[in-house]
């Protein structure tokens, strides 16, 4: 009785079983057929010819110098895209100001050019022809076709990751705790590292692995500025295209294998990272509302002594 | 600091009921930081774009960006993402909704591998694709005896940016379905709503912002999307050569005009649609706010 009234109350907000089911197969088989067989394509075209192929193909010293210069690349640009974010969240989520829209904006401008103007306006500046280009030829710098044009196409291009990820989670949680902590005789830095730091960690550290995943992985941009010198201007996609495109298949898998672990590691820690995020907001959320009189009595002597 | 508060013109009566912006420290360290990296990084890359067009005059420009080959990548290019994100609003919906909706095994891997072609190198997904659509693949095999190709053409073009742009509409949708709230549809089956006409007039004009900010998404992605193109459209002149890829033959032709102008309409047409989906999330934002 009380069984068939659940269910016809249920009928409101649901849909009867055979709909959800066919709903969640077909979701499924869509996700199936365009998300997981492309990752096992990967592993499984690598490990065609074996385990010794493999290790063979990733120990070449060319595909080795692709993965040193792609560490490199994301050294250098994760860093400088992780001070630039956080100051640039700081100043749009913090503060009312004339032209905020119009920052915020520019902030995500990477993120809707395509890669390849992205190279494309870089060459223009630092190439033969562009801007500095008799300047830098003149003082012998190489940056066009050289380490420094690439790690500057990838700064371009995974600028917004980290200031996009805090901007929301800063304005969320508005800045009542910050004017507490000023107000309380906190310097600026004090306040950003004891009050904001652990307050944005969770949204920081999502932005820094995405940051570093589009960096290691970044193609169009630094194809455009790289010039394809095996062994010293190739990063690891861009030797997976030269591979490719020379029918070594195996090797361009086994060194795409690679790229695929690190998104399934950034996969699987984004995926830890929200999980804390949400066990940490449901733990604030349990605890019991604020009262003196229920309040343990270690935290009041706590908050007493400080 | 207290001079600020002194200063405001309040009325004594009316608490201030956000305290004044200004108490906190390093507006201008953080905004002079900001602005002077975002000029280096990328607005003064990009004004060189801007003047290197203008040196070109409008004759030059309109031979460069309206011969027959650079039309062709257009419709190639807007064709395939118009496809590919219509087919995205779809499944990304499905997808969206039965991992908001339903409980089942699975779940949260589920979830965490719709941002695989976020996390995913473009190159990478380029290869495997191409390896799995090529005649002799696990998927091409099938297609194969019906003579219907799917690599190295335009399918595969199409193929390549749904995949990019999945992740796009799930999570512009996904949040907005949590938070629709199910009184509205209990009220609206009470009232004797079917479910379908609960969800056709009652859910989907609540996420209707959503899945357009998705589409604009996805498609403007699509749009400039190089990476996991080129490996799978065969790169054919006239017939499946991509926009971008337009570009870079230029630039290995060294015909920097050239690249740059094509590289403009690209830029506009990110503008506009940067500004389009500006907007749609206004909308969704006083959608939201209208609601609660």
């Amino acid at each position: 009785m009380s069984d068939q009234i659940r269910r016809a109350a249920r009928a409101g907000t649901t849909e009867p079983a055979w709909v959800r089911h066919t709903l969640i197969a077909l979701a499924l088989a869509f996700m199936a057929l365009f998300l997981v067989l492309p990752l096992a394509a990967v592993f499984t075209e690598a490990l065609r010819k074996g385990w010794d192929a493999y290790w063979e193909a990733l120990k070449e010293p060319d595909a080795w110098a692709a993965i040193r210069l792609t560490l490199l690349t994301a050294a250098i640009a994760v860093p400088l895209n992780l001070v630039s974010g956080v100051a640039a969240a700081w100043a749009i989520a913090k503060y009312e100001f004339r032209g905020k829209a119009f920052l915020t904006t520019l902030v995500d401008l990477p993120f809707s050019v395509s890669p390849v103007v992205a190279g494309l306006i870089y060459v223009l500046v630092f190439g033969a022809q562009g801007w500095l280009g008799p300047w830098l030829q003149a003082h012998d710098i190489k940056i066009i076709f050289a380490v420094p044009g690439i790690v500057l196409a990838t700064v371009f291009v995974t600028f917004p990751f980290i200031a996009r990820e805090l901007i929301p989670l800063m304005q969320a949680q508005g800045n009542e705790e910050e004017q507490a902590a000023i107000v309380l005789g906190a310097t600026g830095w004090q306040t950003f590292w004891h009050v904001t730091l652990p307050n944005i960690k969770w949204g920081l550290i999502y932005g820094v692995i995405l940051c570093n995943a589009r960096a290691m992985g970044e193609f169009g941009a630094v194809s455009v500025v790289s010039g394809h010198i095996r062994g010293q201007t190739n990063t690891m996609p861009l030797h997976v295209e030269v591979l490719y495109n020379e029918y070594q298949s195996v090797a361009a898998f086994a060194v795409a294998s690679l790229l695929a672990l690190l998104a399934l590691v950034t996969l699987v820690i984004k995926s830890v990272v929200e999980w804390r995020h949400e066990r940490e907001l449901k733990a604030a959320a349990d605890l019991p509302p604020e009262n003196p009189n229920v309040r343990p009595v270690p935290a009041v002597s706590a908050v007493a002594v400080s | 600091m207290s001079t600020a508060i002194s200063s405001l013109p309040l009325p004594a009566a009316t608490v201030p009921r956000r305290a004044p912006r200004r108490v906190l420290p390093g507006f201008n360290l953080t905004l002079g930081y900001t602005v002077l990296y975002l000029s280096l990084i990328v607005l003064i890359p990009l004004s060189a774009l801007v003047f290197k067009t203008f040196t070109l005059n409008w004759d030059q420009f309109w031979a460069a960006v309206s011969s027959p080959r650079v039309l062709a990548s257009y419709r190639l290019t807007f064709g395939a993402s118009l496809i590919a994100a219509a087919v995205n609003v779809v499944f990304g919906l499905l997808v969206a909704w039965v991992l908001v909706r339903y409980s089942f095994p699975g779940k949260k891997i589920v979830d965490a591998l719709v941002d695989l072609p976020f996390a995913l190198p473009t190159a990478v997904a380029g290869i495997s694709l191409t390896a799995l659509l090529a005649g002799n693949g696990w998927v091409g095999q099938f297609f194969e005896p019906w003579g219907i190709q799917l690599a190295f053409n335009p399918n595969g073009v199409v193929i390549a940016l749904i995949f990019i742009g999945l992740p796009f509409v799930v999570r512009t949708v996904q949040p907005v379905l949590e938070d629709t709230e199910q009184e509205l549809e209990e009220a609206a089956t009470s009232l004797g709503a079917t479910r379908w006409q609960t969800f056709r007039h009652v859910i989907l004009p609540s996420i209707t912002p959503a899945l357009l900010t998705g589409f604009a998404m996805a498609f403007a992605r699509a749009i400039g999307e190089y990476g996991s193109v080129i490996f799978i459209a065969g790169n054919m002149p006239m017939v499946s050569e991509i926009t971008p890829l337009i570009i870079i033959g230029k630039l290995e032709q060294y015909d920097y005009a050239g690249a740059t102008a094509v590289a403009t309409v690209l830029l506009l047409i990110s503008f506009a649609l940067l500004l389009l989906i500006n907007s749609l999330q206004a909308w969704q934002r006083r959608r939201a706010g209208g609601a609660a």
